[in-house]
């Protein structure tokens, strides 16, 4: 019998009443708030000003290079990634002790990913600031090192981690950044160990597995495909979470902006186009995941 | 696989016992297979049929009592268990195969990890499994692909790849859809005919007294009775195997 007979009746979308109150709601509240800031607030727009910290025509070299804030959603990005490695790794390591026979390993991961998740992310950042950055990289002596050598200098380091002269600033934030998220990704990886079925761990067992080749054939790569999707989602949380560490004088987007905000005087302009940006940089990486999510997905039938 | 040479114990428990806690699992088992023979273990559920054979592969841990598998002793904490774990075959009542290798690739794993095949010489024994389950044509497909019946085969086919002693079936068929059952129980007679070894948890008393030289039948975890089919079925000596009996045979 050929099953694949459409239903006779097709089911309409149409607008109901409620969606157009709804429309018209929404409408009037954008059609107000520029009322309140155009006629009551007098407010004069004036964006070229503020496009103007995007790009600039730099004279020495003859061409255009980015401004301020064009400078900081770089730095914003290349925090996000890096942070993201690291805070991968730290959240694999926690993640798999949190799952470990062992007591003292089970106790450190647990009071890492506790205390993180039970602090304000301001306080968090203003701890490690005055402890951490300001006290333990110096004694490192991290914040010695050779800003002119040929590595530091060299356009690929300028391309991975910005202008070498706030390396230590840098890798301040991306470490900050990487311990507040490593907490977070540390659940989702114990999640990813944990939500593996028993019966698999039986099966590979039952055949002779080695216990390391259980979690390298059969765990890992199982938990893997759970652990993508929202490791994924966290990535994303990281770039907004970013902002925050403008707090402690990290140049990145929010930073800059408050900058450019207050040496323009325009207010408005740069936080909506600030905003923008962020929306266009965690829209665009939200529609690429979802993108390779759908690709994985088809090519595992 | 050898001749049916009923001699030589293969797998020998005794006095053993295991708790949950302080929930009594297993209370002094004892229990004797030799080498080509063929138990059914059965009981109601809750009765430690499961329990007994997961200690056999010390996929549950003992307590008390020792069990020893092709002479060696097999205890929790031990050592060398992959080993022993090579030399029993265990077909789970899920399947258990794993989701993200192709059916091939679910076969050939243990050989390659284990026992140093070539990916050549394991993807050779694992066709002639497969072939002998009656699925080669599927070796590519993935688990999910496949319906339950298929996925018990290949299952049982994965636990021959390493060319085990003997096998261990936890309720094969309870997880199958009715007109699943068949093609794996024939599988199973088949293995069974060939001589090999082998200690089946199942509710298929057809396949029982047709392949089974004993029957062990536990309740509450103690093994109750053990006869062989014709007269476990005909004159059961125990009120609880009776009534069990009853129940399994009563509609």
């Amino acid at each position: 019998m050929n099953r694949n007979i459409p239903p006779p009746l097709k089911i309409k979308k149409r607008l109901t009443l409620v969606d157009c109150l709804l429309y018209g709601a929404v409408a009037l509240l954008i059609f107000y708030a520029a009322y309140r800031v155009n006629d009551v607030l007098i407010y004069h727009w004036n964006w070229s000003k503020v496009l103007g910290f995007l790009v600039k025509f730099d004279d020495e070299t003859q061409s255009w290079a980015s401004n301020l804030l064009l400078q900081g959603l770089w730095t914003t990005l290349r925090l996000a990634l890096w942070a993201t490695v690291l805070a991968t790794v730290f959240g694999i390591i926690m993640g798999y002790w949190r799952t470990c026979q062992n007591l003292t390993l089970r106790i450190i991961s647990r009071t890492y990913v506790e205390l993180i998740r039970n602090m304000p992310p301001i306080v968090f950042i203003f701890i490690f600031y005055f402890f951490v950055s300001s006290q333990i990289f110096p004694a490192l002596g991290i914040e010695d090192i050779d800003s002119d050598g040929a590595f530091a200098s060299s356009t690929i380091f300028h391309f991975m981690f910005g202008d070498p002269r706030l390396f230590s600033n840098f890798l301040a934030g991306m470490i900050c950044l990487a311990l507040f998220e490593g907490a977070y990704i540390t659940e989702i990886v114990r999640a990813g160990i944990q939500t593996t079925e028993k019966g698999q761990w039986e099966a590979a067992r039952a055949i002779g597995l080695s216990p390391f080749n259980v979690l390298r054939d059969i765990v890992i790569p199982q938990a893997v495909r759970k652990i993508l999707p929202p490791l994924a989602g966290q990535f994303i949380t990281l770039i907004k979470d970013s902002a925050i560490i403008s707090l402690i004088s990290i140049q990145e987007l929010t930073f800059v902006a408050t900058e450019v905000a207050a040496t323009t005087t325009r207010v408005f302009e740069t936080w909506i186009l600030v905003g923008f940006m962020y929306f266009v940089l965690c829209y665009s990486f939200a529609l690429l995941f979802a993108h390779l999510e759908r690709r994985a997905k088809r090519s595992q039938r | 696989m050898s001749e049916n040479n009923t001699d030589t114990p293969l797998v020998e428990i005794a006095g053993l016992s295991k708790w949950y806690g302080d929930f009594s699992a297993l209370h002094d088992i004892n229990l004797t297979v030799a080498s080509g023979e063929k138990v059914v273990v059965c009981g109601p559920s809750g009765s430690g049929k499961s329990t007994m054979i997961r200690c056999i592969n010390q996929l549950e841990e003992h307590q008390v009592g020792t069990i020893m598998v092709d002479g060696r002793e097999v205890k929790p904490g031990m050592k060398n268990i992959e080993e022993v774990r090579r030399d029993v075959g265990m077909v789970f009542q899920s399947f258990n195969l794993f989701p993200h290798l192709s059916v091939i690739d679910n076969l050939t794993i243990g050989p390659m990890r284990n026992k140093g095949y070539s990916r050549v010489q394991a993807t050779e024994t694992a066709m002639h499994f497969l072939e002998r389950v009656h699925i080669a044509e599927q070796a590519d497909k993935y688990p999910p692909q496949l319906s339950g019946g298929q996925q018990q085969r290949v299952a049982i086919a994965r636990a021959l790849c390493l060319k085990p002693k003997i096998m261990l079936f936890d309720e094969p068929t309870s997880a199958l859809d009715p007109e699943m059952i068949a093609g794996v129980l024939d599988i199973m007679i088949e293995l069974a005919e060939e001589g090999m070894t082998m200690i089946c948890v199942t509710h298929e008393m057809g396949f029982a007294r047709k392949v089974a030289d004993r029957i062990v039948f536990m309740d509450e975890g103690e093994i109750v009775e053990v006869a062989d089919p014709e007269n476990f079925f005909n004159n059961p000596s125990t009120e609880r195997s009776k009534l069990f009996l009853s129940q399994l045979l009563g509609h």
